[in-house]
């Protein structure tokens, strides 16, 4: 089985391939299109800006590959966002396979603190796709300042400001807002279903 | 609800932990990823690693730090120590940290944060603040608290979050080695001076200063070093103690 993650300078995507390591998967960061339509699970990680990496996921052709994906497909944070259709950070479109928002957490009190930083709890139902071995109400690691909000494609959610999605699934893209590369064994055990899918 | 992080600080001389740290199960109590790994187990929430090395080798080091760390721990990590630019920044991140903290070099060019910001991003930016109060005013300090600067602390820390900081980490000469408390004044004066997430650093000598910061100082997280690293305080218990208390934390 191959497994890429998909690189396009976006922050800190060395952590995912570590932590498949860990799992003991090895995996191959690549921003080749071919390599990336070939494998057998591709992985969008991702901290960045929405606006130029939409920029630059167009002018590099991922784009159209990731449009295009038929096998398994995590989009992790950033990654997630960019799965949507648009997305309140430079108000740009985005690649539209989730149809839904992405939008800017505003503060309603002053001890509010944005980004939402740390650890939180994801709430989901039995048999939401990755999560089965986890609990519902586990902690997972989040560092973002734009959500997306629930919705039909939800399958966890979580609680800061307001309930928003933790993780979609559409077809063969599934996503997360957290970083499961570092929430711990939580997130090792959403690692390894989606590696096993 | 968010979680208030618990997050055990190692300093780091040449790639070796630098205090007297006493555990009986590890191989290797000088080593910083096994004592890292140690504190993940025992449920810390992320993990700062602050270089205090003083060589030209340090970048070379610092890096081979990150890589090793990034390659063993399933939690978040912030490396810091030294970083003077965004060259410095970049090969931390491609080591695989998570954020990294400046600290006298923000201070000395306080562009320096704008643009670690507009590079990376604000959330790999923790800018941390060693401040004494002086005369009634809590002003900045340099190099562990000896030298002074002009800079007042509430001033400083909106000039850092205005700047693109991620997150404050502030630390108080006045309480750091006391084992007293933090400074719970203080910090809620910086809580609500911003609004980016502060972490509370120096004081902490029981369970309950912990309670205090998370209350009275509004602090999103808790730093100690020699209390978990002489192990005076379980983390395990200490947040056991703290849901006692009606405190998030991930248990």
């Amino acid at each position: 089985m191959k497994s890429v993650i998909i690189d396009y300078n976006a922050g800190n995507v060395r952590s995912v391939l570590f932590a498949l390591e860990r799992l003991g998967v090895t995996a191959e960061l690549t921003s080749d299109l071919e390599k990336i339509k070939a494998a057998d699970k591709v992985i969008f990680p991702g901290v960045g800006e929405a606006k130029n990496t939409m920029a630059h996921l167009r002018k590099t052709g991922l784009a159209d590959t990731i449009y295009n994906l038929k096998q398994p497909t995590l989009g992790i944070c950033l990654g997630m966002q960019l799965l949507c259709e648009h997305s309140e950070e430079g108000n740009t479109d985005c690649l539209n396979i989730i149809p839904m928002k992405v939008k800017k957490f505003a503060a309603t009190t002053p001890s509010q603190k944005i980004p939402h930083v740390g650890w939180n709890k994801i709430r989901f139902e039995k048999n939401a796709p990755l999560l089965q071995k986890n609990k519902s109400g586990d902690y997972a690691y989040f560092v973002h300042s734009y959500y997306v909000e629930n919705g039909a494609y939800t399958t966890a959610t979580c609680d800061y400001i307001l309930p928003f999605s933790a993780a979609l699934q559409k077809d063969n893209f599934y996503a997360t807002q957290f970083h499961p590369e570092k929430s711990g064994d939580v997130g090792e055990l959403i690692l390894k279903e989606f590696i096993n899918l | 609800m968010l979680a208030k992080r618990i997050i055990p600080c190692l300093d780091i001389k040449d790639g070796r932990t630098v205090k007297g740290v006493n555990f009986e199960q590890l191989r290797d109590a000088g080593d910083p990823v096994e004592l890292g790994c140690r504190y993940v187990a025992e449920g810390a929430d992320e993990l700062v690693f602050l270089d205090i090395t003083a060589t030209h080798e340090k970048r070379k080091t610092l890096a081979a730090l990150a890589r090793k760390i990034a390659k063993h721990l399933n939690i978040p990590f912030t490396i810091g120590g030294g970083i003077r630019s965004v060259t410095d920044a970049d090969i931390l991140l491609n080591a695989g940290a998570d954020k990294i903290s400046v600290n006298s070099a923000a201070v000395r060019d306080p562009a320096l944060i704008s643009r670690l910001a507009d590079q990376f991003g604000s959330q790999f930016v923790v800018v941390a603040v060693d401040a004494k109060k002086v005369n009634g005013e809590w002003l900045v300090h340099l190099n562990g608290g000896r030298v002074a600067t002009e800079h007042r602390l509430l001033d400083w820390v909106k000039e850092s979050e205005n700047r693109g900081a991620g997150e404050i980490l502030f630390t108080s000469m006045n309480n750091d080695g006391t084992k007293a408390g933090f400074a719970c004044e203080a910090l809620a004066a910086v809580a609500e001076q911003v609004s980016i997430p502060v972490i509370a650093s120096g004081g902490a000598g029981s369970m309950e200063h912990f309670r205090d910061v998370f209350t009275h100082g509004k602090a999103d997280a808790g730093l100690a070093a020699s209390i978990f690293h002489f192990k005076e305080i379980e983390i395990r218990d200490l947040k056991k103690y703290l849901a006692d208390q009606r405190i998030p934390v991930r248990l």
